[in-house]
């Protein structure tokens, strides 16, 4: 009785955290622009299902591609297990599930096979990111969080999986010793083969043993689920979204400013007339997380570092400082400390609110930007931004589509709208195109000069 | 074939007769004034001459279509040249373009639509494998039997279209051996000219990107790298000439191994 409150009591205490903060990061994701990402919901569920579902873009490198898979169908898989664990500790009962019979045998089986599988990949993954030491997981951004964040996720999926096949190895003996409650159910095609370790202990020793793993196994998951909104591992979570409201257009359309179309339509004609209640655009591209649509800030808390986008970039490869990467993980920081600010700023309101109320006043309200001195600038580099080739390679590697291009580009238009900043040359080319129509020193009447030479 | 000497119509040439041809043909900046460029310009040109199709140039109406404004960041003028080169479009009534610049197929394709500029627009090398496949354009190897061409794809026409298989198509009809980089079609590794790169000095860094892709196509060993981007074009040549290859290792666009193959 007194286990089974305090499996409530943390089963709860962790459901709360984690509902608490999954609301402040969709908080944070809708401080973005509005961006309409409704339309063609066909297509839209079929991405979902190739990409994330079905892993599509994850085999293109076929080794960390299956490995990864082993993972994810063992996480989604073995959380069925999950549930059977949480019903036994409200519950108080045993393998509550067993009643399913060969069913039941057929489930803990294939959960064992794909725990062992995990292991395995989880090993792969440690070699390849701290032996081998795959060059896209040591670039620059890779400093020491990112770093250790996947090596925790690794080793906590290790020390799940060993748990929950040791608690499988120490009941079967206990079954096949007709202990107590432990009545025979289950198959352990895994736990089975290394139990023979465990079979000279008491059975009480066993049962402590099983116990102990139980326990472990569950706090870990609830500790893991906890974790998941301050790591890059949210990927697991957001990948589905993140795929359904994918960019569905050619990759090579950049998105139209239509506040400029205005603006342009007027400039070229000198006769329209403004719609009514019409007001030139007050900025152009952005500066802050703020002026990014909810889809760019989705993509940085999508984002798992892989590194996979910065691995194929033209600039990154040939030792510039640009990494699409890192363009993701600045923006999910950025995004990430207004989020604090804003924490920050609804404490001393409601703190002043408490007061102001005792005097008779009413709290007020509204959700302005919050200054800090600080924006994206401070964390993406000019330089970084000018060697971009926007040649799409970064959006086409992403296994979860995320758009490190369509941020560069807004930044960019910041730079060179807002600020006028940019290369001298890049000045030159933009002026020649007023002047003469085309990014070179030559005279539009000279377009056609070509066409004296055709046959020659 | 013979050689054989022909004018080149404009738009305002038809109109002035009061016809239309059936295509226009977008030259783009590059193709009017590089003078590398010029020859694939000329290339194309004669091929749809050969090939008895009606086509117009724009000329002098012709402008920038502001693509490399718009990487660049620069919106408005961008729109600016987008509205203004609708307006002469829209003028001459253009249903359909055909063009040997990824940039301006890009942007012709995909972002005048929403400025009220809607064509069917083609690559040249699209409008090759139509030719081809129509039985208009007979192609033999020529001088590039047995040859080995490696094909270099476009950003803008590859990733940014998913056109990967026009290009080769029509090489494939070259009797040359057709190689593949390991980087290529969607995996495709940018020459290091698009987003504006091509109108400024790299940012600092270990190696210039042409240079990093001219290697990779010269590994393997090739008598041809194929374009079909005049971008690319000045970037491959470039990168050839760094490793002091230009004697050996051409580096051609698509349209000028079809016109050479036919001695066009």
């Amino acid at each position: 009785m007194f286990s089974q409150i305090i499996f409530i009591l943390l089963f709860l205490a962790s459901v709360v955290f984690f509902a608490q903060n999954i609301k402040k990061i969709r908080r944070n994701i809708n401080l973005g622009k509005p961006l309409d990402r409704t339309d063609r919901p066909k297509e839209r569920w079929m991405t979902m299902m190739r990409v994330a579902l079905g892993q599509s873009k994850m085999v293109v490198r076929p080794v960390a591609g299956i490995m990864h898979i082993f993972i994810y169908v063992g996480f989604v898989i073995i959380n069925i297990e999950v549930i059977e664990i949480i019903i036994d500790g409200i519950a108080g009962t045993h393998r509550f599930l067993s009643f399913l019979g060969s069913f039941y045998n057929f489930l803990i089986g294939s959960f064992e096979i794909l725990a062992a599988l995990t292991l395995l990949a989880c090993f792969v993954f440690l070699i390849r990111r701290n032996v081998l030491k795959l060059k896209r997981f040591w670039m620059r951004e890779m400093t020491s969080f990112p770093r250790s964040d996947a090596n925790a996720i690794l080793i906590t999926e290790i020390l799940l999986m060993t748990a929950f096949l040791t608690m499988n190895a120490t009941d079967s003996i206990l079954q096949s010793r007709n202990f107590e409650h432990y009545l025979s159910a289950g198959a352990f095609p895994v736990g089975g083969m290394y139990a023979a370790l465990f079979s000279s202990l008491s059975s009480e020793s066993l049962m402590m043993i099983e116990r102990i793993c139980w326990w472990f196994h569950i706090i870990g998951i609830l500790a893991f689920l906890n974790y998941l909104p301050y790591s890059k591992h949210f990927h697991i979570l957001l990948a589905f979204p993140n795929t359904y409201y994918s960019n569905l257009e050619k990759k090579g359309k950049f998105t139209n400013m239509d506040s400029v179309t205005q603006e342009v339509k007027l400039m070229l004609d000198p006769a329209a007339v403004p719609p009514e209640g019409y007001q030139s655009p007050t900025s152009f591209g952005a500066k802050d997380v703020y002026d990014l649509t909810w889809k760019n800030l989705m993509d940085a808390y999508s984002c798992t570092e892989c590194g996979r986008c910065s691995s194929v970039c033209p600039a990154n490869q040939t030792g510039k400082l640009l990494s699409p990467r890192k363009i993701m993980m600045d923006t999910r920081d950025r995004l990430e400390e207004v989020g604090k600010n804003i924490d920050k700023q609804k404490k001393q309101r409601e703190a002043s609110g408490r007061r102001r109320l005792a005097e008779g006043l009413t709290a007020g309200g509204g959700s302005q930007r919050i200054d800090d001195g600080k924006n994206l600038f401070n964390y993406i580099s000019e330089e970084e931004l000018l060697a971009c080739t926007s040649c799409n390679a970064c959006t086409e590697a992403c296994p979860v589509n995320i758009d490190p291009l369509n941020i560069i580009t807004e930044m960019r238009r910041y730079l060179v709208m807002e600020q006028s900043k940019m290369p001298a040359e890049w000045q030159m080319m933009m002026n020649k195109i007023e002047t003469n129509g085309a990014p070179w020193q030559f005279a539009q009447a000279d377009r056609a000069n070509w066409i004296s030479s055709v046959a020659e | 074939m013979s050689k054989e000497s022909f004018q080149v119509l404009t738009m305002a040439d038809f109109s002035a007769k009061g016809e239309s041809p059936e295509i226009l043909f977008w030259v783009g900046c590059a193709g009017s004034f590089d003078e590398r460029a010029q020859k694939i310009t000329k290339a194309v040109a004669k091929i749809l001459h050969h090939c008895d199709v009606k086509f117009a140039v724009l000329g002098t109406e012709e402008s920038c279509t502001g693509d490399p404004a718009k990487r660049a960041g620069n919106e408005f003028l961008f729109q600016m040249q987008a509205m203004m080169n609708i307006q002469v479009l829209n003028g001459y009534d253009v249903k359909k373009i055909v063009t040997a610049c990824p940039h301006c197929f890009n942007t012709l394709k995909n972002e005048y639509p929403e400025l009220g500029g809607n064509y069917e627009v083609v690559h040249h090398t699209e409008l090759l494998q139509q030719l081809i496949s129509e039985g208009k354009l007979k192609v033999s190897g020529g001088n590039f039997t047995g040859k080995r061409i490696v094909f270099h794809d476009p950003c803008y026409l590859g990733r940014g279209n998913n056109v990967y298989e026009a290009p080769r198509d029509v090489i494939q009809k070259l009797d040359a051996e057709l190689h593949e980089m390991k980087r290529s079609r969607s995996n495709g590794f940018c020459c290091g000219a698009g987003g504006g790169q091509m109108f400024k000095e790299p940012e600092h860094g270990s190696k210039d990107v042409n240079v990093e892709r001219t290697e990779e196509a010269l590994a393997l060993s090739p008598n041809v790298i194929a374009v079909g981007c005049p971008f690319c074009m000045t970037m491959m040549t470039d990168g050839v000439k760094n490793f002091n290859k230009e004697d050996e290792v051409k580096v051609l666009d698509v349209a000028e191994l079809i016109a050479q193959a036919n001695e066009l």
